[in-house]
């Protein structure tokens, strides 16, 4: 007798647990991947589709679901290595060589207006109409290279951005190696 | 008169070393061969060139026009010629090069028309253009453009207004000369500040190892007979902080996270401000030249009063260098930094030229681990734990360096100064916070960047979506037209048969929209298929023209198979032809 109360109070135990689970899932469904934008907030929004996916969320959604972290070149080795913090993977080498922060400028003298690279730019960064020369806002210029393809006359060209004083860092203080004397 | 003094914590003594340079009275520093005059020489927006090469420029008038409200004009600080107006070194720790104007002086120094203003006649708004027209920044070392502290905070009643002559740094004596020699004028100034701020209470903190400084700010304010307060601290390195002589002065600790101390209803100005801003208010001079102090390994130590855009090497030649000296340190030896080039010229900001040779500042020894001893805590006048900072800055934990408020780090240099590893602690610091922005701009412009992606997105959803809506109009239009004439025509058939015109029209009538819709859709969906149609003839191959008839015959027997084995359907063309029949 005893162990079927037992097994009746463990049953409607389960039962009241397993509703307040249900009524909590509903209620307080989470809406969206949340990893997917915290990747996302990692990943540089350069929406240049070097690792293969049309733009930097859904190389997010494709890191969740299991794509390798080393594929986002302009994230370079330290977004690796933040990527790897936060989801526990493993620090890999860069899927591709590591390059300077860039942006394009279109030569404005050889430009013939063809606005193939104002279609082609992920983040409108570039002014022009038709037939009339285009150019290239600087600020918002990503340096993602899709413009560069497009353009028939191969007017734009990429440039490491220079360092100004705006944008000069202090360095990380070298320590002198001395020998013994 | 008596007055209650606080304390900060932390501070160190360095020995001052102001002795060489104080007895002898400020010089007038003779013409340059040439003046370098940067454009960016303050807090804020880099003003913009309004003079091109071979202008000819009178002293005095503005080269460089502000740009936005934080931001100074920048002026020909003599009569000549425009140079050239290029990229120069500019004396910045990274020796980077930035727009300068070039002026060759014609030895005239020639004034522009000089507008002295009465302030206390003119809105205070006019007061503060005026000064950012004359280019009034802070001398005290930080160069932010004056105007902008001089409006009151709202809401917060203006307590103090504090005079800062405490000068701390060691061999820097250019505030202590300026006061002992201008102190009418400097008193002056602080009362233009007092009428704009409106404070309670005028305090001038003075450090007291500069007894004729205090005597003479005492007898001016004395003789002009002037509430205000000539006060001599303690001398102990910072007490020229800003914040920490707050502190002693009133008692007050600012927090790190507030901006302007205004907001304790507390304002700081150097002396040297308020001279220039009264030479500007009541002479129309704007700040051309400015007083300092050229000593180190020289000969004569001594003040010059130079004109801005001067190059070092021209200055340091006026007190007869040593030979051994190898490098020029503008600032003093705490808190400056060794020019990258002896041509740099002077900006609003330099108090003083130290000439740098190894006997006076030993080279440091190699820097040894971390003891954690404790002694830069001590020392450290903002109450930081440096060595907190120290370890998470070398490691680039850059969040973990922000939790322990690597922002309220003044780099004072006191934790550097008494490290008994000869850390070079700020170096560190300084390292970290401009990581720390260059991340925080990174982080905006992928902000903006996502923000811009996401918007072209949206936008070529909705002209895609419209784009259709249009095509499905100009077909619903097509179809409605088609339908109209189908009517017309049934109807005169429906006249010609017989008598009862309104059967057919009713029917039509009463689902119009509907049918036009339907009609739209198919007439979209016909009008694609139309296209795909026109495409697929398009890229018809080419070769099957001219073919031998025994060519015709081999591929149409291949045909034959393929329709034989449902590859493909059977073409009405092929179907037709004697081959298929043959195969059938």
């Amino acid at each position: 007798m005893d162990i079927l109360l037992a097994i009746a109070i463990m049953a409607l135990g389960a039962v009241i647990l397993g509703a307040l689970l249900g009524f909590a899932s509903i209620k307080f469904k989470v809406e969206g991947d949340p990893l997917v934008e915290k990747i996302e907030a990692i990943l540089p929004q350069t929406q240049c589709g070097q690792c293969g996916f049309p733009g930097c969320k859904p190389y997010a959604e494709a890191i969740v679901n299991g794509e390798e972290i080393n594929k986002c070149p302009p994230g370079g080795a330290e977004g690796v290595q933040r990527l790897a913090d936060l989801l526990g993977r493993e620090v890999k080498p860069l899927d591709a060589e590591e390059k300077p922060k860039q942006i394009a400028i279109i030569d404005e003298n050889t430009c013939i207006g063809c606005t193939l690279c104002i279609q082609a730019c992920p983040v409108d960064a570039i002014v022009g109409a038709a037939k009339q020369m285009h150019t290239i806002v600087a600020q918002q210029c990503t340096g993602c290279e899709l413009c560069l393809p497009p353009c028939p006359v191969e007017c734009i060209h990429m440039a490491v951005i220079p360092e100004t004083i705006d944008n000069w860092k202090w360095k990380y203080p070298v320590i002198e190696i001395k020998a013994a004397a | 008169m008596l007055m209650n003094l606080f304390k900060f914590k932390g501070g160190v003594k360095p020995p001052s070393n102001k002795l060489q340079s104080n007895h002898l009275p400020i010089a007038q520093a003779p013409m340059p061969s040439r003046l370098v005059v940067p454009l960016h020489q303050s807090i804020g927006g880099t003003p913009r060139p309004i003079v091109q090469t071979g202008d000819h420029v009178l002293k005095g008038q503005m080269i460089g026009e502000a740009d936005g409200w934080i931001s100074a004009a920048v002026h020909a600080p003599t009569s000549g010629t425009v140079l050239e107006v290029a990229m120069h070194v500019r004396p910045h720790p990274s020796g980077l090069d930035s727009l300068c104007v070039v002026i060759e002086p014609d030895g005239k120094d020639e004034w522009i028309d000089r507008t002295p203003i009465d302030h206390r006649a003119v809105p205070p708004a006019d007061v503060f253009h005026h000064l950012q027209q004359c280019g009034i920044v802070g001398l005290g070392g930080a160069g932010f453009p004056a105007h902008g502290k001089l409006t009151p905070s709202k809401g917060v009643p203006m307590d103090e207004l504090i005079i800062n002559g405490a000068e701390c740094e060691p061999f820097i004596t250019c505030d202590d000369l300026l006061m002992r020699e201008r102190a009418e004028e400097v008193v002056r100034g602080i009362a233009v500040f007092r009428d704009l701020l409106q404070p309670k209470k005028v305090l001038i903190g003075i450090e007291d190892n500069k007894p004729e400084a205090v005597a003479a700010m005492r007898a001016a304010v004395d003789a002009q007979k002037e509430p205000f307060s000539v006060v001599a601290v303690p001398t102990l390195y910072p007490a020229g902080g800003a914040k920490q002589l707050i502190r002693v002065l009133t008692g007050k600790e600012v927090p790190g996270s507030m901006r302007s101390t205004a907001d304790m209803g507390v304002q700081v100005f150097n002396v040297g401000t308020a001279y220039s801003a009264w030479r500007a208010i009541a002479h129309g001079e704007p700040l051309v030249s400015r007083i300092l102090t050229i000593t180190g390994n020289v000969q004569t130590p001594r003040n010059y009063e130079v004109l801005i855009g001067t190059p070092m090497d021209e200055l340091l030649a006026l007190a007869q260098p040593n030979p051994d000296t190898d490098g020029i340190l503008m600032g003093g030896p705490m808190m400056g930094f060794m020019v990258p080039d002896p041509q740099v010229p002077v900006v609003k900001t330099t108090n003083c030229l130290i000439a740098h040779n190894d006997k006076l500042f030993p080279p440091k020894a190699p820097e040894m681990p971390c003891i954690r001893c404790g002694a830069c805590a001590r020392a450290c006048p903002h109450e930081l734990q440096p060595f907190e900072m120290y370890w998470f800055s070398r490691a680039k934990n850059f969040g973990k360096t922000q939790e322990y408020n690597i922002f309220d780090c003044i780099e004072c240099g006191c934790c550097s100064y008494v490290c008994p590893s000869r850390i070079p602690l700020v170096q560190y610091f300084r390292f970290a916070k401009s990581e720390i922005w260059a991340r925080e701009r990174e982080k905006n412009a992928s902000d903006q960047a996502k923000a811009r992606f996401e918007f072209k997105q949206l936008r070529e959803e909705r002209e895609k979506a419209e784009k259709a809506e249009k095509l499905a109009k100009a077909a619903a239009a097509q179809a409605a037209k088609k339908a109209a004439e189908a009517a017309a025509a049934a109807l005169t058939q429906a006249d010609d048969t017989s008598g009862i015109p309104e059967a057919t029209p009713e029917p039509s009538s009463a689902t119009p929209a509907v049918d036009a819709e339907k009609s739209a859709k198919k007439a979209t969906i016909e009008a694609a298929m139309a296209r795909a149609k026109a495409q697929r003839e398009a890229i018809q191959p080419k070769n099957t023209d001219n073919l031998t008839l025994e060519q015709q015959r081999a591929a149409a027997e291949i045909e034959s198979r393929r329709v034989a084995a449902h590859l493909i359907e059977a073409d009405p063309a092929t179907a037709s032809s004697p081959t298929s029949e043959k195969s059938e």
